[in-house]
């Protein structure tokens, strides 16, 4: 499934809704989490999952190529940890 | 680094705020998305949001797997896990946001 596809359900389902609007919705929602995130925080969607922000230490790495070594600087990733209702659909519980 | 914890009525208000939907309308549209990609990923479908992430999933096999307490061998039985890959765009934001 992709966007445009998930989009395309929810218009859909609502038909008294403009296709845009429902493209601002869905935007809106993602947008959000990516928001949220930038600024360290969390969003927990129970049953579905939580988006956190996990920080990485700086460490001394190493081109694979020519052996050098480089500096690479901590920095913060995005982390998704899948919920526990979605966890047991999946496994068809 | 922020501390706060976002939930599905924060996403809503988003919403609301946004599209101008009633709260009720708005709070029903982020439940109907986050159940159209779960059902989705159960029925075995990756989802794909371009400048989101990918949800994808992976077929564990069986093991043995120990109580780390007890020492105990318990069997782990095969199953399905969800790995999300973050996009670019929100690996950068994140980055870029939470550098001190």
């Amino acid at each position: 499934m992709i966007r445009s596809e998930l989009i395309q359900k929810i218009a859909d389902e609502n038909p008294h809704l403009y296709q845009r609007d429902v493209e601002r919705i869905v935007n809106t929602i993602f947008e959000e989490i990516i928001e949220a995130m930038s600024h360290g925080d969390r969003v927990e969607l129970r049953g579905f999952g939580a988006f956190s922000v996990k920080k990485r230490d700086g460490r001394t790495g190493r081109n694979p190529r020519t052996g050098e070594s480089v500096q690479v600087e901590e920095k913060h990733v995005p982390f998704f940890k899948t919920g526990k209702l979605l966890r047991d659909r999946l496994n068809g519980k | 680094m922020g501390d706060k914890t976002l939930t599905r009525m924060d996403l809503s208000e988003a919403v609301f705020r946004e599209v101008g939907l009633s709260r009720n309308e708005s709070s029903q549209l982020v439940e109907s998305v986050l159940t159209h990609m779960s059902d989705a990923l159960v029925r075995g479908e990756t989802v794909k949001i371009s400048s989101f992430g990918t949800f994808s999933l992976r077929d564990k096999a069986a093991r043995v797997g120990r109580n780390p307490k007890t020492g105990e061998e318990v069997p782990i039985h095969p199953r399905r896990v969800l790995t999300f890959r973050p996009s670019h765009l929100m690996k950068d934001r994140v980055a870029a946001g939470n550098k001190r």
